[in-house]
């Protein structure tokens, strides 16, 4: 691996000494890479008899190909040539851009699925499956996380990692490969479930083929990570590279092992998962729930780490809490996962241990929250004047409560009545909305007058609409959820006197009616924030940079001491 | 580069690094949190003490409550069977009139009825059984295969086009699609279909239709369209329309012959639950 990237670098230096009418080696590899791959999917799409395999072919011809020119264009004037001496910041622009189109994206899909809960005749075509309501979940579920988050987390750790480690992005032009890479994983995954394209296996439905696209993808976003660190002018890593890092290891190995399948042929688009039975099923949730350990935890612990400090322009809280919740948080998470599966064939044993687990990374967890919160000590009074400060105290917030909910409801006792019920669905919302979303709005805020050189935002009004409407909107979601998450738990358990289930299914659902539209408001709430949000940045990009800006950040890069 | 300095609000000391002008105070483990920390990890042990936990190379460990999931289980059920009383025993041995005529034992079976009801039969025939389009009323008088206790509980068993060994079976010919009618022939017939449910029609497009009914439809519906119940043809007469009463719908079913399915729950249900929802349905409708 160390190899790998010391040539790349040594490439980019033998370029600067050998003098500029050579192209780097970096985009050469990426060139041939490109040209490849265009090849090796039209041969592919040619020789397949199955439909959805070459509609998929034809999307990855389209891609390469477009690639493949746009390189050939951008080689032959001389553009793909980085300079040492600055932060490459493009790709992490282009990122901001595509978290945010995702994130309007995810949030719509979400809103018409609670509609469609609600009103389940809404866009329900039954000689078209593709607007189903088990069509359009994964969509949703896929878009919030891999698609917002994910590219909240690749823009910001790009950014994170140069300003720590005082170090331009390793690879050359390869991260601008992890940021389209990435982007052609999130549409293979999204038209796929809309095809009716799935593994049925919950966050990591993208079928084989997918998954090995994302592998590549992964490594070289490993690699790029390593790189940078690798040449960091900083003796020490930062704390939030630690979370990064972590983030981006573990999820290469949940995501390796949980999508081990055998596919049906070569060219075909379905494949059989390698585990059977409860085996399965153990894989699948050791997976699931260090998806939510390490992407939507870890990840964004990484970048609260970072904005929260710099924000607040105060220091981190306790050096050592952050050492002592680091590890306990890697160690403890990746064992809680058998907790998704209590009561089921799983064997008891292992269902204490991921209980006992889950309930050992309460205050793992909650270490994070207090150096987040407590790194606003002699700062409180920002949360009045700041509102992007006070989005991302929010999010803190939301991230400790949802964490002591979460090892609450590991507790056998308490998931026989909540396991399957709308309150796992008001949980996971509390930690994705709260936390996930708010502290990558947060971030978002803070990098876009950064990075387009610009004195602020345009407009703190907007943010504070944003903020409340938000809030307000999760607090509809997440209460929505408890009540009828704990009533429909109650009726499914309700026996009556001569000893028959005293509900079917059905009246269940038709009780939880009002929660449902209840519901639906607080994400279309939430949605309006976003909307607004991305007018607001919109509007910021356009602002006249100010002579000053320029001027103070043109030497970008400056070297260690 | 390392100068440990005391942060100028709180007084603490960092710990000399920087980055990005980010600095770190070195402030110890909150108290409260290492105490909270403790205490989860010793709860923890004294579940693995209580429980089943730790796996070794021959089973695991049991835990000294000695509780185990699955003898918990057999003991929830046996207290069920206990509250439910006799009734599944006297079910085994009554038929289905016995059930009927037996004012405790029918209650009962409405009780298994109802609830097996609500969470298999509902999805196609409603909440309370009232059908949709396509998938028949049950609390009506109006039957396709039957509405006396034996032919429901027989429909139950084996279903309908279910594909099981047995099961009920007829099959409405897609005139227009498969080309045994022309189009203008579908249009008489469709005028002579409404004209049975004693509803205005076009009398010259029902005179042109009269010969094709007798030779396509009769078999089946009959020569006065009142159906047969023992092939499962519905009655034409009697103004209820499985697939909608307008023109346009009825032209549609004659024109693409569509054929409802019904699973059999033979083997999905035991033979005392099936006998109950038999007694259920036939209670709950007009009752023949």
């Amino acid at each position: 691996m160390a190899n790998v990237i010391r040539t790349e670098s040594l490439g980019i230096m033998n370029q600067s000494i050998a003098g500029q009418d050579r192209a780097p080696l970096d985009a050469l590899l990426l060139y041939a890479f490109t040209g490849l791959a265009a090849l090796g999917a039209i041969f592919a799409t040619a020789f397949s008899d199955d439909r959805l395999f070459r509609f998929h072919g034809y999307l990855l011809i389209g891609a390469f190909v477009l690639a493949f020119g746009v390189l050939t264009v951008a080689l032959n004037s001389g553009r793909l040539r980085s300079s040492e001496s600055h932060y490459s910041d493009g790709v992490i622009r282009a990122g901001v851009i595509a978290t945010m189109f995702w994130a309007v994206v995810g949030l719509l899909v979400g809103v018409v699925i609670a509609a469609q809960l609600t009103w389940p005749n809404l866009l329900y075509f039954p000689e078209h499956g593709w607007l189903n309501f088990g069509r359009l979940r994964p969509l949703h579920t896929s878009g919030v996380i891999f698609a917002f988050g994910g590219n909240a987390l690749i823009a910001t750790s790009f950014y994170v990692v140069q300003r720590t480690s005082k170090a331009r992005l390793a690879g050359g032009a390869w991260p601008w490969f992890v940021f389209w890479g990435y982007q052609l994983f999130i549409v293979l995954a999204a038209t796929g479930y809309l095809a009716g394209i799935t593994q049925s296996r919950e966050y990591a439905e993208p079928e084989w083929y997918v998954d090995l696209w994302l592998t590549v993808v992964w490594v070289a976003y490993l690699l790029v990570f390593l790189g940078t660190l690798w040449k960091r002018k900083e003796p020490h890593i930062y704390v939030a590279n630690w979370f990064y890092l972590a983030f981006i290891v573990t999820v290469a190995l949940l995501h390796v092992i949980n999508n081990l399948a055998m596919p049906v042929g070569a060219l075909h688009h379905r494949s059989y998962s390698l585990f059977a039975g409860v085996q399965d099923a153990l894989t699948q949730w050791w997976y699931g729930h260090n998806a939510v350990g390490f992407f939507l935890t870890a990840g964004f612990l990484g970048m609260m780490y970072y904005f929260v400090p710099k924000r607040a322009e105060r220091p981190v809280y306790s050096y050592r809490l952050s050492i002592v919740h680091f590890w306990s948080l890697i160690f403890i998470y990746i064992w809680a996962g058998p907790h998704h599966l209590h009561y089921t064939a799983l064997p008891q044993w292992a269902q204490t241990l991921g209980m006992t687990f889950s309930i050992m990374l309460w205050m793992p967890s909650w270490g994070g929250m207090i150096n987040g919160l407590m790194t606003l000590s002699g700062a409180w009074d920002k949360l009045r004047t700041d509102p992007v400060i006070r989005m991302m105290v929010v999010a803190i917030a939301f991230y400790g409560m949802s964490t002591f909910e979460g090892p609450l409801m590991s507790i056998r006792a308490v998931n026989s009545l909540s396991h399957y019920t709308d309150w796992t669905i008001g949980h996971v919302h509390s930690g994705a909305l709260g936390w996930v979303g708010f502290i990558s709005f947060g971030a978002m805020y803070c990098m876009v007058p950064w990075l387009w050189k610009k004195d602020s935002l345009y407009s703190n009004k907007l943010v504070e609409w944003h903020f409340w409407i938000a809030t307000t909107g999760i607090l509809l979601y997440i209460c929505a959820m408890w009540v009828s998450g704990i009533m429909e738990g109650l009726m499914w358990r309700e026996y009556t006197s001569q000893g028959f289930l005293a509900n079917a299914f059905v009246e269940t659902v038709a009780a939880k009616h009002v929660e449902n539209i209840i519901r639906t408001v607080g994400g279309l709430m939430y949605l309006s924030g976003a909307l607004i949000m991305s007018y607001n940045l919109w509007r910021t990009i356009r602002l006249p940079s100010p002579a000053s800006q320029t001027a103070v950040t043109a030497p970008a890069l400056i070297p260690a001491e | 580069m390392s100068k440990r300095e005391a942060d100028e609000v709180t007084g603490v000391e960092t710990t000399g690094h920087e980055w990005d002008g980010i600095k770190e105070l070195d402030n110890p483990l909150p108290r409260w949190w290492l105490y909270v920390f403790w205490a989860s990890i010793i709860v923890a042990i004294v579940y693995w003490v209580l429980l089943p936990a730790w796996p070794g190379i021959n089973g695991y460990t049991k835990g000294v409550m000695g509780q185990s999931d699955r003898a918990n289980v057999a003991q929830e059920l046996q207290a069920l069977r206990d509250l439910r009383g006799e009734g599944a025993a006297r079910l085994t041995n009554a038929t289905l009139e016995e059930i009927e005529s037996d004012p405790a034992l029918q209650e009962y079976a409405m009780a298994v009825g109802q609830s097996v009801f609500g969470d298999n039969c509902a999805t196609c025939h409603g909440a309370g059984g009232g059908g949709a389009k396509g998938y028949p009323n049950l609390v009506d008088d109006i039957w396709l295969w039957g509405g006396g206790l034996a032919d429901i509980h027989h429909t139950l068993q084996v279903g309908v086009r279910s594909g099981a060994e047995g099961a009920r079976f007829s099959q409405m010919p897609a005139f227009g699609r498969d080309q045994m009618l022309t189009g203008p022939q579908v249009n008489d017939l469709t005028e002579l279909v409404v004209s049975l449910s004693g509803r205005e029609a076009d009398k010259a497009a029902v005179a042109r239709a009269a010969p094709i009914y007798a030779a396509q439809c009769v078999s089946c519906h009959g020569a006065t369209g009142t159906g047969d119940q023992a092939q499962g043809a519905p009655n034409l007469t009697d103004g209820e329309w499985l697939y909608g009463p307008s023109r346009e719908e009825i032209r549609t079913q004659i024109w693409s012959g569509r054929n409802g399915v019904m699973p059999s729950w033979a083997g999905r249900f035991d033979d005392e639950t099936l006998k109950a929802l038999a007694v259920y349905v036939h209670a709950n409708a007009g009752g023949q």
